[in-house]
């Protein structure tokens, strides 16, 4: 099988520049990495389809010449989703905005304490339930109103 | 009987049609749900026998001569899993309707939630029978899509954040995934499984290996294999319990199950067994250490379910019968023991206001029928004998020890270890959120948090024009109106000792739901007592994964071409 160089040279800077996207911080420019990600391996199927043939329709002469059309039916099939995908994406872009007021992908709450409690060199809240702290080190704050 | 093949497909899918056009009339919607779902149950066990019986089922869509077309193909581990789904989700939509999210969570629009939730199950059953890898890709995209719109259902900001990881990541492995199956076609040229087993051993060692790497990955994304599953732990807690339960027992099994396939079917004779093995023996260690120090039950549940992968990618990596029979085992009992454990959840978030382990005390006194049902599946989880948690185990430790490499008994030791580890882990949550009095919490967070509300109070800074509060961002705007937006996402910050004494607590809880929950736990124990029939079939299905001229043969009657 030969294989367009162009295309894949395509395909390499498409998927190469959807793959920095996606790491960038604003939802928005997310969704046009996934975007370019998505183009870039579509044209990857083309590369799979081999060498550009004549259109392949059933009955119509000759099979030899024609293009190969099942890279092309999975291409379809491909686009059809990444376009859900997209609609998506952008929606959940705009009920970030309402909510915050921008799009960035925010932090991994449980990382974000884990780097806190490092900081402040403290053991997690399960450590010191886990192991009792609570019972007889700590000194018991007043509190109104409890059941003595 | 090959005509039934596609019904656990069709009939999720046309009744997800129907809920849509019903969307006013809840009752009907959720007759019509029901209905489906129960069907395929009925026709998930008819082609349990039939497989049992008379060999792989095998349908071509359209009538298309083979190999041309689509094929759908049930075999006994298609069957099992199908069947064990059908169960789980049915169970899961019972729950969801007793639950009535409408009325307990103002922000869950249940209409919207019939017919995604059917999509899903359509997905997974087109996923389990899917005999070529592109149908597979659509299977795991109608999963996927479904489990999108049920993860940020509501669209609140905890939802928002967790299912913009969640989306993002599977996107990429989606591309992950067509990018393995065009160099897949652009090698053998078909997308057929049957086929591409006799045309994969042709090719080269190292393009095939390429080719088994790609699916690897892109399959070990979907499952939560180690280095490629810190999605998993911080987007599944956020939603609503039967999302969440259904989520942590289908679709990282999913992914499972495409392992397995693609494992025996295309690559039997895989150069990566030690490959494999490290990726079991950091999965079942770090997730389980993770489990270990979570603080919210929902959290520590999601990292043992990503740690308890490492059993199946276990057996599957020793590539022997037993391996694979114990793996398949696994499965079966893992779907059912983590959806229940997740429905508990939902019940002890509803009676005890809160899943956090600060927050809960005392529930085994005010609840006994919650801390029943979520003390026997956390210990079948932990793996106590009598139970099907334990005998998987027993399975497992056996194949590796037959296997007796040293890397296999290393990794038959960190499940051992593991598994000490998830009893220490749900024993801890059970002390705790069940066998304290909720005094005693009350007493204890207070004073390990110093004053009263410092743990919910959230660290206020301002950088770059921007307010962050916690883990959250907000534009410039007055701090106050920003904490309150914040206060209300986290709903009450108040512990169950608290609510109980202000009697804000519901005491009764729907029917339908603890009725469907403590319907799973029989399931699951049910496994024990017909542990012996299960493993036979597990058996069986692994000599067919291995011998692969069954499936071959029942797919392309007319040899590979």
């Amino acid at each position: 099988m030969t294989a367009s160089l162009t295309l894949i040279v395509a395909a390499a800077a498409m998927i190469g520049c959807g793959v920095y996207l996606v790491l960038e911080r604003s939802l928005t420019r997310v969704m046009v990495g996934l975007l370019m990600l998505g183009n870039g391996v579509n044209v990857l199927f083309l590369v799979s389809g081999g060498a550009p043939g004549r259109a392949p329709i059933v009955r119509e002469g000759d099979p030899e010449p024609m293009s190969d059309p099942l890279p092309q039916a999975l291409v379809l099939t491909a686009i059809v989703i990444s376009l859900a995908t997209t609609a998506f994406v952008l929606a959940m872009a705009y009920r970030s905005w309402q909510l915050t007021g921008h799009d960035d992908v925010q932090d991994d709450v449980e990382d974000r304490e884990i780097r806190r409690l490092a900081a402040a060199d403290a053991a997690s809240d399960s450590f010191d339930l886990a192991s009792g702290a609570g019972e007889d080190d700590l000194e018991m704050p007043e509190e109104e109103g409890r059941p003595a | 009987m090959t005509w039934l093949v596609p019904l656990p497909v069709l009939l999720p899918l046309l009744g997800a049609g129907l809920t849509l056009v019903l969307s006013r009339r809840p009752v009907l919607q959720r007759t019509v749900s029901t209905t489906a779902l129960s069907a395929v149950v009925v026709v998930a066990a008819i082609l349990l026998y039939q497989t049992d019986r008379h060999g792989p089922q095998v349908l071509w869509i359209g009538a298309w001569k083979e190999p041309l077309g689509i094929s759908l193909v049930a075999d006994r581990l298609s069957a099992l899993m199908l069947l064990v789904s059908a169960v789980v989700t049915l169970a899961v939509l019972v729950y969801s309707i007793g639950q009535g999210m409408t009325g307990s969570e103002r922000d869950t629009p249940m209409t919207i939630y019939h017919p995604t939730f059917l999509v899903l199950a359509a997905g997974v059953a087109n996923a389990f029978l899917a005999g070529d890898l592109f149908n597979l890709f659509v299977s795991f995209e109608m999963l996927l899509f479904a489990s999108y719109v049920l993860l940020t259902l509501g669209g609140t900001g905890a939802r928002i954040r967790a299912g913009t990881i969640y989306v993002v990541v599977n996107v990429v492995s989606s591309a992950l995934f067509l990018i393995s199956i065009a160099a897949v076609y652009a090698a053998t040229g078909s997308v057929n499984l049957a086929q591409l087993a006799g045309r994969l051993d042709d090719l080269p060692d190292e393009l095939s290996l390429v080719l088994q790497l790609l699916l690897l990955t892109t399959f070990a994304i979907k499952a939560a294999v180690f280095p490629l599953s810190f999605w998993l732990p911080d987007s599944y807690p956020t939603a609503p319990a039967p999302v969440t339960a259904v989520f942590a027992g289908l679709l990282t099994k999913v992914g499972v199950y495409a392992i397995i396939r693609t494992q025996t079917l295309l690559f039997p004779d895989s150069p990566l067994t030690d490959l494999l093995l490290v990726a079991a023996l950091l999965t079942l260690v770090v997730a389980i250490l993770g489990a270990v120090a979570q603080s919210d039950i929902k959290r520590m549940l999601s990292f043992t379910l990503v740690s308890h992968i490492g059993y199946m990618l276990f057996g599957i990596a020793l590539g022997t019968v037993m391996g694979y029979a114990g793996a398949i085992f696994y499965v079966a009992h893992h779907i059912t023991i983590q959806t229940t454990l997740f429905l508990v959840l939902g019940l002890v978030e509803r009676r005890g206001g809160s899943t956090s382990l600060l927050r809960l005390g005392g529930l085994a006194r005010l609840a006994p029928v919650i801390a029943l049902l979520y003390f026997v599946p956390a210990m079948n989880l932990a793996g106590i004998p009598p139970m099907s948690g334990f005998l998987g185990k027993v399975a497992l430790t056996d194949a590796g020890i037959r296997v007796g490499t040293p890397l296999a008994y290393v990794v038959v030791a960190a499940g051992m270890l593991t598994s000490l580890l998830t009893l220490y882990a749900v024993a801890k949550a059970w002390n705790l959120a069940f066998w304290r009095t909720p005094e005693e919490a009350h007493d204890m967070t207070r004073a390990l948090t110093g004053e009263a509300q410092r743990t919910h109070e959230h660290h206020v800074v301002e950088h770059r024009g921007h307010v962050h509060i916690g883990a959250s961002t907000f534009a410039t705007m007055d701090r106050e109106e920003a904490r309150s937006i914040i206060d209300e996402d986290d709903g009450s910050n108040q512990d169950l000792f608290q609510l109980s004494q202000q009697d804000a607590l519901p005491t009764r809880l729907p029917r339908t739901m603890v009725g469907a929950t403590a319907s799973l736990v029989t399931v699951s124990l049910a496994f024990t007592i017909v542990a012996g029939g299960l493993f036979g079939y597990a058996e069986r299905a692994a000599e067919d994964l291995l011998d692969r001229d069954g499936y071959i043969d029942a797919v392309l009657p007319g040899g590979p071409s």
